[in-house]
């Protein structure tokens, strides 16, 4: 917009941003300076944003932890299996619901839908009794297969809306040189959906990675806590929580996390929403 | 995201094909695609969901050895005067629409903000996107330390002017709305993102021929952004509703549902019924309960979009 703007609205918007910008960085500034700040000086009321001395403590402290390392590597675990299980199995159905006709779209639509509105409560008991009695609960493997069809409704729609941005002609184009299906989809669509796809693979590394509630229900023995579930126990009563050491855990929990957002941060708008605006 | 439009390119699958052998090795091909992906999601999310209603009408506990029978509408008649359930309802629909609307409202300023050639954007861009890539975990411990009553920097700065620390999320008055506060800082994000690209798709030519009508800044985002983004708008809000009146991380952490329930939102209490009470007939009772409510608001809410679509158009 080339409209000139009058002095007081650049003013009244330069004042909002700076409010946003406090807003949204203040708790990241004090996480990221809490964790280097000794436990003297985080227990204070003084408000600073630079510690007084830097102490790297907490770091070799909350991964002196017994059991933060492990459950880094729990989390790694689940997530990358998630990952690649979940992306394995939904490209076909997300081919399926981008190219393919009618009720099986709708019923794929619905399904992504229904599955937002219900409480988690409803499916996790049910959930609970049958890894139960296959006698997988309180297992790693549980713990994944559970995130692979939790993850599916977000990693299909995501996918669905990369393949049917792919012009179809190109599909055609090859049917008519008489290439199976299979070789169309290996030929044509996998490498133009590549970019998309490793966009979707991230996305659910990163829902896994994150997630609280169905590892807090499913595991029990805390030598198979993931991360979040580790940093939760870390807590422990009030008063006698080490903020330093929490801090520095939560700082190195977000990391990954943080990595690929940051690589993500274009593709994320355009995956979410081409199955919706590309038309 | 899913709602906004649904105009996928129709494809050749449109086209009429001749019914007979290809269509049968189409649905053929159909089918082998589509059973990797729907085998688990029958078995892991369809058949539980399901057992997972029906559980609602039993007497189930998680305690070994317990008959469990066919009990009707018995959890639902203990369910209507069960005055802690409908309480943790009511603060529930406060969490979700409070944290719904003014995500929206925040979302909506930070957007036209980065729309608009700011200095500074690139850096609120970048901010504005880490709260989502934090685990809801470390959300709530980054805020646990700012609301922390002893040592927290909010007391710390009430106390440059003199004022008593307060306890954030220990006091009845103040801890719903600072759980709230926290919900809208971890959903600005995703919906500035959404909005945004919607703000994006906007022909720029509109913007350009209102401004050459003379309508100013505010007339034009009345009158030509904001029904451009309606759709947008819609399918957001009506998702942060949901999401936020299912997420359980956030809270759990930050206050497990205190002080005296006060945070008590029903995904909380549902699991506790579950997986400390161990009833989890009486739990599943309330997942279904909490449904229908979920839905009777969401179709309210639709009923009235269309209808203001309607007053739009005529």
């Amino acid at each position: 917009m080339n409209a000139k703007r009058p002095w007081y609205g650049t003013v009244l918007m330069y004042t909002a941003l700076a409010l946003f910008l406090v807003f949204l960085g203040f708790p990241l500034v004090w996480l990221l300076s809490a964790s280097f700040k000794s436990s003297q000086e985080l227990n204070s009321l003084a408000v600073n944003l630079i510690p007084a001395q830097w102490d790297l403590s907490n770091y070799s402290s909350a991964l002196d932890r017994q059991n933060l390392i492990p459950a880094a590597g729990n989390s790694l675990l689940v997530s990358v299996v998630t990952m690649i299980v979940t992306v394995l199995l939904s490209m076909p159905m997300a081919y399926a619901l981008a190219r393919l006709r009618g009720r099986l779209r709708a019923a794929g639509t619905v399904w992504i839908l229904t599955s937002q509105v219900f409480p988690s409560i409803l499916i996790i008991i049910p959930l609970f009794l049958l890894l139960r009695t296959i006698q997988l609960n309180d297992t790693l493997l549980g713990l994944i297969l559970v995130y692979v069809t939790f993850t599916m409704p977000f990693t299909l729609w995501m996918l669905q809306g990369y393949v049917a941005a792919i012009p179809v002609e190109l599909e055609e184009a090859a049917e008519m040189d008489g290439a199976s299906r299979f070789i169309i989809l290996r030929r044509v669509v996998l490498p133009l959906l590549a970019p998309g796809l490793v966009a979707t693979a991230m996305f659910t590394f990163v829902s896994a990675w994150n997630e609280f509630f169905l590892a807090l229900v499913l595991l029990q023995s805390p030598e198979l806590y993931t991360l979040p579930i580790a940093l939760r126990s870390f807590l422990g009563a009030e008063g006698q929580t080490q903020l330093g050491p929490l801090a520095a855990g939560a700082v190195l929990a977000t990391i990954p996390s943080l990595i690929i957002f940051g690589i993500l941060q274009k593709k994320l708008t355009g995956g979410m929403l081409a199955g919706a605006v590309k038309g | 995201m899913s709602t906004v439009t649904q105009k996928q390119p129709t494809m050749r699958t449109s086209r009429k094909h001749p019914v007979g052998a290809r269509t049968r090795a189409q649905r053929k091909e159909a089918i082998a695609l589509v059973i990797p992906a729907l085998l688990p999601i029958v078995v892991f999310s369809l058949i539980p969901l399901v057992s997972g209603v029906a559980i609602g009408f039993t007497n189930a506990t998680l305690k070994r050895n317990a008959d469990i029978s066919f009990n009707g509408l018995d959890n639902y008649i203990d369910l209507a005067g069960n005055h802690r359930f409908w309480g943790s309802f009511g603060i529930g629909l406060v969490w979700a629409a409070s944290v719904a609307l003014l995500t929206l409202v925040c979302a909506m300023c930070l957007a036209l903000l980065l729309n608009s050639n700011l200095r500074l954007k690139g850096l609120t861009r970048v901010l504005a996107l880490i709260p989502w890539a934090m685990p809801p975990v470390v959300i709530a411990i980054v805020w646990r330390m700012i609301y922390n009553p002893n040592s927290g920097p909010l007391n710390g700065m009430l106390g440059w002017f003199g004022l008593p620390g307060v306890n954030w999320l220990g006091d009845f008055s103040t801890a719903l709305p600072a759980v709230i506060v926290v919900g809208v800082w971890s959903g600005i994000p995703q919906t500035t993102v959404l909005l945004l690209a919607g703000m994006q798709s906007i022909p720029s030519e509109q913007h350009e021929a209102a401004a050459v009508d003379g309508a100013g800044v505010f007339r034009r985002f009345w009158h030509v952004t904001l029904p451009a983004l309606r759709p947008v708008i819609f399918a957001v809000t009506a998702l942060d509703f949901i999401w936020q009146f299912n997420s359980f991380g956030l809270i759990y952490v930050l206050t497990e549902g205190g002080p005296g329930g006060q945070t008590m939102i029903p995904p909380l209490f549902t699991y506790l019924e579950a997986f400390r009470n161990r009833e989890i007939g009486a739990a599943s009772a309330m997942g279904n309960v909490l449904v229908i409510a979920i839905l009777i608001i969401l179709s309210l809410y639709l009923i009235n979009q269309f209808r203001q679509n309607k007053g739009v158009r005529a």
